[in-house]
């Protein structure tokens, strides 16, 4: 046996019961990847959590953001919220969620006052994301609130009264509950033979006819 | 083409124009074909030299398959930049989606990213927050593996009955490619998550930065940080250059164009799992953070984009998922549901992935309401439609994975109806 090989072998039997316990220890650690820098981090770093973690500094009263609202965001929203054409609402629809037509808005359905901030932060105005500054969206989520009858005229949000807001439907929430509300689906023997009795249709899709025609080719752009 | 038939309704016309006519034919009827092409005679396309090679250096369809394409349905959003396209899974077979043909929903349009300045931070409750390049990223072990991603609103509209008249519509927000990339477990190692660390935000880099909250243990579990779908880099609407792979759960949180993962100690409750993605129930209540998209299964074929054309042997053809693991077994009714009989299932069964599914039978102009059931390993049978509408209402929006009825009439034309 030549040297070399020999050693390979040594080398294999030393290092394969040490590399798998290594493995289970202490992840590979590959070298790729640089160190992100608190600069870095801080451009990106934009979400904020319920507990207000993350809320920039700055404050905005519901007076300005009135101003800001009609300028950048009720062309679509509608000047009271109320949704202008098919963008969303974003006011009113409180006591219709158990109703037949349910109207979910940052008043009706909202859980947090930062599931709006960070969205708003992020994504409106829609179509110019993330050019509002800090002071101009606390404004402006203030004046949502205040459409939503939440917080009153006189309310300026900031990190110091973040905790103040309280959302109506805070409550309205439940985590998946599918494996036990919904149990009787794993019922791994389906009925094969004669299970009900003979079929009825009861409604027709092409009677509602909405269905767009497949020839019909699409013109571009925002409606 | 010659709409003349019934211009005033479009659903009419469309029947028409993929039934060719069949009902006046009497079903026997199929495409025109041009005798010169046929024997004795000999067509243009054997006697003469066609394109050489790399004149299509990226191969297309048969300009004859112009039609399948991604549709979508222009009253059902204000604007085509927060929207969505359906895969038209009538058209196909297999379990694959074309790159080209795979379902859209974006937020603020396609984000265009320069793939030198791609950009992943991967930072919060670690050891040492993390920056990668995509050459990063390309130079860290890899996987392969194909999943389904399905969106939570799939067949959404058809809660309060048979509305969409195809099963493009009613089902195409789902497909199934094989994904390339690393495991998201082994980018976490990398910057070591801290002890506390129990959830992550997932971001996504186009102009609606879309985040959600993430369990650290499905994201040690089976996630994957993808930038290959079929082979070749992701389609710009599918996220071009990164996007989260989250096998078995909702297509919302499978972020596009991944730019950011922050490592936190408890939810964030964004607006994507709040005011979207919750599941209101009768009682005005909402079920939050439904991850999970449970057993399903849609008869593709026939369907009301794809009628029969021909008494006589037909294959029934469908696909079958769920989010729960594997597919174990697949069903299909002629009537309706009352009678069953087991489908013969064909090619791969993976987990969170699609099956294909075949069943045979002659049809002699009889009518026929044809359904398919599915079942997972975990011994889940997909529900009727009342059944998930007696727990839920019909308010839910998300998660609608009821059986689907499509009626076969004497014509040869297939509706979505209701049964009850
Ligand atoms: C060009 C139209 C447009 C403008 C202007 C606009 N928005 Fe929006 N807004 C939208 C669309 C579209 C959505 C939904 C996007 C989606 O779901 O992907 C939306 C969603 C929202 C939502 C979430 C609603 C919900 O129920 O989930 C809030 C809150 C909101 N916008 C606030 C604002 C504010 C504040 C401004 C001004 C700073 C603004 N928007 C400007 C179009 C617009």
């Amino acid at each position: 046996m030549s040297k070399s090989v020999s050693l390979i072998i040594a080398s294999l039997l030393l290092a394969s019961p040490a590399l798998a316990q290594e493995k289970k220890a202490t992840p590979r650690n590959y070298g790729i990847g640089q160190v992100a820098t608190p600069a870095q981090i801080a451009g990106w770093d934009i979400d904020v959590r319920p507990d207000g973690a993350g809320a920039p500094p700055g404050k905005g009263s519901v007076k300005d953001g009135e101003k800001i609202y009609l300028e950048k965001c009720a062309a679509c929203h509608g000047e009271f919220g109320e949704s202008a054409g098919r963008w969303p609402q974003l006011a009113q629809g409180k006591g219709t969620l158990a109703s037949h037509d349910p109207v979910k808005t940052v008043g009706s359905y909202f859980p947090y006052l930062s599931s709006v901030f960070d969205y708003v932060r992020r994504a409106m105005p829609f179509g110019d994301a993330q050019s509002l500054s800090n002071d101009e969206l606390y404004a402006v989520v203030a004046f949502v609130l205040n459409l939503n009858d939440i917080v009153d005229d006189k309310f300026v949000l900031s990190r110091e009264t973040w905790s103040q807001v309280k959302m109506p439907n805070e409550n309205g929430f439940y985590d998946d509950d599918r494996e036990k509300a919904e149990k009787a689906f794993w019922n791994s023997k389906p009925c094969m033979k004669d299970c009900r009795p003979p079929v009825r249709i009861t409604g027709h899709a092409a009677v509602i006819d909405v269905t767009p025609d497949d020839k019909t080719p699409r013109t571009g752009g925002v409606e | 083409m010659t709409d003349e038939v019934d211009s005033a309704n479009p659903t009419r016309r469309r029947f028409m124009a993929g039934a060719a006519g069949l009902a006046a034919a009497g079903v026997a009827s199929t495409a025109q074909a041009d005798p010169k092409n046929l024997p004795p005679n000999v067509a243009g396309w054997s006697k003469t030299l066609g394109d050489g090679v790399a004149v299509r250096p990226y191969g297309h369809p048969s300009k004859f398959e112009k039609d399948v394409i991604r549709r979508d349905v222009q009253w059902l959003t204000a604007s085509r930049e927060s929207s969505v396209s359906f895969t038209p899974l009538h058209e196909l077979d297999g379990i694959i989606t074309p790159n080209g043909l795979c379902f859209e929903r974006h937020h603020s349009g396609i984000a265009e990213v320069d793939p030198n300045d791609y950009r992943l931070i991967i930072h919060g409750l670690v050891d040492k927050p993390l920056i990668f390049t995509l050459e990063d990223i390309k130079r860290l072990p890899r996987v392969n593996r194909i999943y389904f991603l399905e969106c939570a609103a799939n067949s959404g509209m058809e809660w309060r009955g048979a509305q969409l008249n195809g099963c493009q519509y009613t089902h195409g927000m789902i497909h199934t490619v094989q994904y390339t990339g690393v495991p998201l477990k082994l980018l976490l190692e990398q910057a070591g998550v801290k002890s506390n660390g129990k959830w992550l935000l997932v971001e996504g880099g186009d102009a609606s930065g879309l985040d959600r909250s993430l369990p650290l243990s499905k994201a040690l579990d089976d996630c994957l940080v993808a930038y290959r779908q079929n082979g070749e880099m992701l389609r710009p609407e599918q996220g071009y250059p990164v996007r989260l792979v989250v096998p078995g759960w909702q297509g919302n949180i499978w972020i596009k164009w991944l730019r950011r993962i922050e490592v936190g100690d408890k939810r964030w409750y964004t607006r994507e799992e709040t005011a979207k993605y919750t599941d209101l129930m009768e009682n005005g209540k909402a079920r939050k953070f439904t991850f999970v998209m449970d057993a399903k299964s849609v008869i593709t074929s026939p369907s009301p984009q794809m009628p029969v054309k021909r008494k006589g042997f037909q294959v029934i053809s469908g696909l079958a998922w769920s989010g729960r693991g594997k597919i174990k077994r697949v069903d299909v009714s002629l009537d309706g549901g009352r009678n069953w009989r087991t489908a013969r299932i064909d090619g791969p069964v993976l987990d969170k992935c699609c099956v294909r599914f075949y069943a045979e039978a002659e049809w002699n102009g009889e009518p026929w309401l044809l359904q398919s059931r599915a079942m997972d390993d975990t011994g889940y049978v997909q529900p009727s439609k009342d059944d998930l509408r007696k727990i839920r209402g019909v308010n839910s929006i998300y998660h609608n994975n009821g059986i689907q009825t499509w009626a076969l009439k004497s014509s040869g034309e297939v509706e979505n109806v209701e049964v009850g």
